[in-house]
This record gives C-alpha cells, structure tokens and sequence, in this order.
C-alpha cells in the first residue's frame, strides 16, 4: 500500500513540474472571492424567504413564538395523527409539550425508529437564500440515523438561526466543520422516473419546520 | 498498471455506436425530455443567483490551485482523515482499488453491501470484481436500482437511468421486484422501491459510497443527494468505504460556500439538494465505526501532467454539460461507451486511457462552446477538445493517412503566398469537371462525403487579391474621388 501511495505522489510531483515552488497559503489566500459574502435582507424578509423556500419544496412550515412552542408543537404532531414519537436527547423540556408522551433518543433501536410515527429535533442553522436547515447532531439534533429512518421530522428553527447566505451559514458551520453535518432542504426526492419530482423515498416522507420568533 | 475506465477498452467508435441510437426513437424521446427538464430548472436557479459568475470563477480558481498542490493537499486530507479515525488507502489502478474494497468487505465478514451511486465505483469496475468475490452489491439510488435490475448501463453522470421512461421502468420492477400489478405511475414505482430497499439499509453492514469533495483542511468527505439512500447507505452501517478520484480534493471547509452553490443549481436544477452530508472520520455512537477512504489514480496523474488538459480534472461531476451538449442530447450516453458521457466524458475518457482507448471521443462534438457556459468550474471543454483531436492526430494517426496526408499539404501550401496563389489558380482548373451554376455538389472520391451532405461554393475566378490588385492598377477609385471632392 505503501507503495502505491508513494507511487502516486511521485507521479503527481513528476507532473507538476511546470508549476514553480510558491507559497501555498499565499496562492490559496489570493483567490478571488468576490461572490456575496453577507446578506442584505432584515430579519422579517430573511424569514420570509426562508418560508417560501422551504414550501417551495414541500415543506410545511409552521410559525410561533417562544411561549406557545409547546403548544404548537402538540398541534403539530396531532394534526398528522402522530402518537410514537421521539424526541431527540438534549431538547431543553420547557419547549416539549407535557401532556404528549414522547420516546427518548436513548431508548430508540433502529426497529423503534423504524415503527414511530416521527421524531422532533432542534437544528443549528438554516439558510433563506437555499431554504435549507443545517444539523450538526450535537444535543438536541439527535444522531443521524434519528432524522432518517422515522417517516416524519419536526424541526424548530429560531429566528436567530436564520442567516440569509451559504457564507454566512459556512461560517457559523465552521466551529462544528468536524461534525457530523447533515443540510436539509425539503423532505427526500427523487426525479429520476422521467423527471418528475416525487416526494419521499428513503429519508423522511414529510418534513415540518416550526419557526419560532 | 490496468487502467480502466468501465468497458470503454472494448467499445466501438462514438461514430460506430451512435448509429444504433439515433435510430432508436424512443430513447431519443426520453433523453430529450429528461435533458429538457432539467435545463429548464436550471436556467431558473441560475438566473435568480446574482453572483453565478462570481462563484464560477471563485470554484475554477480553487480548483485550479487544488490541482497545482494536489500532493500537499491529498497528503493533508490523509492526516487529518486518519487523526479523526479514517483509513487511508491508495490505488494506482482499477485493480487496486477492487482489491482493496473486496478485502475490506470480507475483513468486516461481509457478503453483500449497499451502494450509494458512485460513478468512480463504475469506472473501476467495483461491482463486477465484488460479484466475482462473492460478494453482492445493492445499488440504492432508484436510477442506480433501475439500470441494476436492468442489467442495463448508465447513460447519464447524475441520473442514470434517463434513457428509460416510466413504462420501461415499470417493466424492470414487475420482473425483477416480483410485483406483476404494478402501475407506470412515478409515484408507485418510487414507493416499490423504497420497500424493496428499506430492508436491506437496515440489514446490510457494510456501505459503500463515493466522494463529491474531500475537505483537505478537516479530513472530511461530503456526499451530495436528494433520496436519502446516501445517508442511509452513510449511516446504517457498521463500515463504510469510500471511493474518491484523488481529484475530489478541495483545499478548506470554507470552499464548500462556493461548491455547495454551485453543484445543486447545476447538476438537478435545485437550489440545494434534499441532502448534502458532510462526515469526518468516524464519531462514537452516531454512524460506522469503521471509515475507509480509498484514493484513486486510475490515469489521472497522467491528465495532471498534460498543463494544457488539467483542467479536465477540475470537473465535479455535475452533468450540466451533458444535459446541455447537442450531441449527447441526440445519442444519449450509451454512445460513449465509457461510465463518462457528454462532453466530459469526451475528454475525460481517452485522457484516463493515455489516449490508447476512446480516440473517438473528442470528435463527438460540434465545438458550439455550449458544455463551456454551463460549466459551474469553467472548464474550457472545446479548447480540451481541439487540443486531444491534435494529440490522436499527432500520435496515433500514421503519417500515410489520407486526411493527414491532406493537412499537412494544406500546411504547407498556406505557409506560402506564392503557393497559395499557384493552388487557387490550379483549383479553378481542377474544379471544371465539378461545378454548376458557381456551386461543387459532387465531389469525386472521399471528399464526396463532405459535399454528399453540404454545398460547396466553387472557387470564384477572381480573388480578393487578384481583384485588389486589378483595381488599384486602374487608378482612381471611389473613396479617392469622394475625397478630392470633399
């Protein structure tokens, strides 16, 4: 194996010998970078495009504030008749609602996540200009396979998380960039039957995004 | 070394393989419609990111400065991976990387794996070389599943199956799934799918994946997709193995903000896909406990050392070219012959071959420039293209060939004025027997082929010279007498 891999770097350097020896930092400093960087919307219209975002792609958002989170929460997962469902390790217990009897992460194998009507997690950031939500699986995001195997995700966002750019969401990104990271815009898809767009294959079939403000 | 790139060693010529495909109406329908489709979306998302070009430019020159340091960030890529509980492998060939995947499968006591599409497992043959093992793969995007069951082959870098319609696709699944009532409806041929794969995401151990980028900087690999077979592929299992071109190397994490922009808009017309996950080695308690990269070279050391074709490695797989490119929009992949198809494939096939295999390829194409405004890292396909045409030419062409016979006395006689001049007044006496009414229509012998299908204007019996000449020996002319007036 060694081998093959000095091999390979030999011939990469034999090939690059038109390239003169130069400061790689410099060199990778000095490209342009003259995208947009920082949005320009204020919080309400940043929000607003992050709502037509994700319902343009089949998402169902939801809005509330700090106080009736819980409620909307419960109204939420009711409204979609769902009873065995899972909330992620590390949600803080004042934004879950007390009459619904939720499962804990910790206590859900694959089989648990496979029969549950859905599960609800928190996220880091979420994008207006993609309608993206952004997972880092830390507390209260749950591990991967939590937000993939049940047929139905609730996520909250808080205003606060919205940034408008893919920049400004990289940046944010950028303490947890050795996470696990899982960015998710609508509910799976496919197109590849003639290209017409169906919702749902193997993530989950719905997606619902409770915005808090 | 054996390199390989699919079947594309044994393939006929694009000429010879188009014939067939031209004439197949209905996979000309389906590609049209599907190539359509996807155009169309994408010229939305295009069109409401007012920095596109920006971002274009930003992506070619980080892949650019990528390739210039490619040891130093491959090497960085493999410490990082490793610290965070990666392994590392390399391979030099096709072989090489079937090798070593097939025993990494059997150390975990694996006889069957999940796949996410990678078009580089394609490329080296994975599938094949792992049945001849005993091990069996389960393809799991539902293109993927559809060309599987079909015992078909991928015409389409991003969606594989566009050559079938729904019809065909319901034809695969009744057989192959054992559903004789199913319907032609998108929707339930979808949901058949995800129940014949559900039990087998959460069953198999071992998952096998490809790489959209590798993130230098963190050691991370990231995967872009929208059915969610990726993450399961990336998630359920105990192992995983993935499978990258060391191409797919880009410097920080930072450079994700340029390509996670670019790749969605450009390869299915999508702001952002329905999911892009990004892993970095392994994480207790959440995925595989077991991560292994395996590096490929497979002939790309050879483009790296072409300066004038490197940029050929810059692609990411996006298939915007093809979608976009009148001559796959006509032939549709299979023509190829090659796991690469369109005008990335044209270039990237016979250069992965050290130009011994798919010579064919770079004449597949109009050099309308069109691959080259779509391509989200600017890669100047046609410039690639003329450059590859000049290399079949020059090494493999043998001296004696008619057609280079002709060019290089073309290059001779318009080297010269005076030659130059003899030849235009030797074809116009050559050219007697030919013309009609100013017009060549049949050309004798081979050059017969070009006026078979074109109209050939005859050689005028005055040319512009000639005509310059006559008329400043004449004296005045119009603009001095408007002058003098004046």
């Amino acid at each position: 194996m060694a081998d093959a891999r000095d091999a390979i770097l030999e011939r990469i350097r034999t090939g690059l010998r038109d390239v003169a020896p130069t400061d790689i930092a410099a060199e990778y400093a000095a490209i342009p970078r003259t995208y947009i960087r920082a949005g320009q919307l204020d919080l309400q219209a940043r929000l607003h495009q992050l709502k037509e975002r994700l319902r343009d792609y089949d998402t169902n958002v939801v809005e509330t504030d700090a106080v009736s989170l819980p409620r909307t929460i419960a109204e939420v997962l009711r409204s979609h008749e769902q009873k065995n469902v899972i909330a992620a390790d590390g949600l803080p217990e004042e934004i879950l609602p007390l009459n619904f009897p939720f499962i804990s992460e910790r206590n859900a194998s694959v089989d648990t996540l496979n029969a549950c009507d859905g599960i609800v997690t928190a996220c880091s950031v979420a994008i207006a200009f993609t309608g993206t939500i952004v997972l880092t699986h830390g507390p209260g995001e749950g591990a991967r396979r939590l937000t993939l195997v049940p047929d139905r995700h609730l996520c909250i966002v808080r205003a606060e998380q919205v940034v408008e750019t893919v920049p400004e969401a990289i940046d944010r990104l950028a303490p947890f960039a050795t996470h696990p990271l899982t960015f998710i815009s609508g509910p799976s898809a496919t197109a590849d039957i003639e290209m017409t767009r169906i919702r749902g294959v193997h993530g989950p079939r719905f997606l619902d995004v409770v915005l808090v403000q | 070394m054996t390199i390989r790139v699919g079947e594309s060693a044994s393939a006929p010529s694009f000429q010879k393989a188009a014939l067939p495909l031209l004439e197949d109406a209905q996979l000309r329908k389906n590609v049209r419609h599907a190539t359509d489709v996807i155009q169309r979306k994408r010229g939305v998302v295009v069109a409401e990111t007012p920095d596109w070009q920006e971002l274009r430019t930003a992506a070619s020159a980080i892949k650019a400065h990528t390739m210039r340091h490619l040891d130093h960030y491959l090497t960085q890529f493999e410490k990082a991976c490793t610290a965070a509980g990666g392994q590392v492998h390399w391979a030099a060939d096709a072989d090489d990387a079937n090798r070593i995947i097939v025993g990494l499968v059997k150390r975990y006591g694996g006889n069957e794996v999940i796949k996410v599409k990678t078009m580089t497992s394609e490329e080296v043959g994975l599938n094949d070389a792992s049945e001849r093992e005993g091990i069996r793969p389960h393809e799991t995007d539902l293109a993927e599943v559809i060309v599987q069951l079909g015992g078909d082959k991928s015409s389409h870098i991003v969606a594989p199956a566009v050559h079938k319609n729904r019809s065909q696709v319901r034809q695969i699944f009744r057989e192959r799934m054992n559903l004789p009532d199913l319907s032609d409806d998108p929707e339930e041929l979808t949901a058949a799918a995800r129940r014949y794969l559900r039990e087998k995401f959460l069953r198999v151990k071992i998952g096998v994946c490809g790489a959209n980028f590798l993130v230098a900087e963190t050691g991370s690999v990231c995967i872009v997709e929208s059915e969610g077979n990726g993450r399961m592929c990336l998630t359920m299992p105990e192992a995983l193995i993935s499978i990258a071109g060391i191409e797919k190397t880009i410097p920080a994490f930072q450079d994700m903000e340029v390509f996670l922009q670019l790749l969605p808009r450009s390869a299915t017309g999508e702001r952002m896909n329905p999911y892009n996950s990004l892993w970095t080695g392994v994480r207790r308690g959440d995925g595989p406990q077991h991560f292994h990269v395996v590096l490929l070279d497979n002939g790309r050391t050879r483009i790296l050392a072409d300066p004038e074709s490197r940029q050929t490695l810059h692609c990411i797989r996006c298939g915007a070219c093809l979608n976009t490119c009148p001559v796959y929009r006509q032939t549709g992949g299979h023509a190829y012959g090659s796991s690469y198809s369109g005008p990335i494939g044209a270039i990237v096939t016979p250069q992965l071959l050290q130009m011994q295999h798919g010579q064919s390829l770079p004449f597949a194409s109009s050099l309308c420039g069109a691959c080259y405004d779509v391509c989200p890292v600017k890669i100047n396909i046609p410039e690639v293209l003329i450059h590859l045409r000049g290399r079949v030419v020059r090494e493999q062409k043998s001296a004696l060939d008619p057609e280079a016979l002709a060019m290089k006395t073309a290059a001779a006689i318009f080297a010269s004025r005076a030659r130059f001049e003899a030849a235009q007044r030797l074809g116009r006496i050559a050219q007697w027997p030919f013309q009609s009414n100013g017009w060549m229509r049949n050309l004798p012998g081979m050059l017969g082929n070009w006026t078979r299908v074109r109209d050939l204007r005859a050689l005028p019996q005055q040319t512009f010279r000639e005509w310059w000449k006559a008329r400043a020996k004449a004296g005045n002319t119009a603009a001095t007498r408007k002058n003098n007036h004046g």
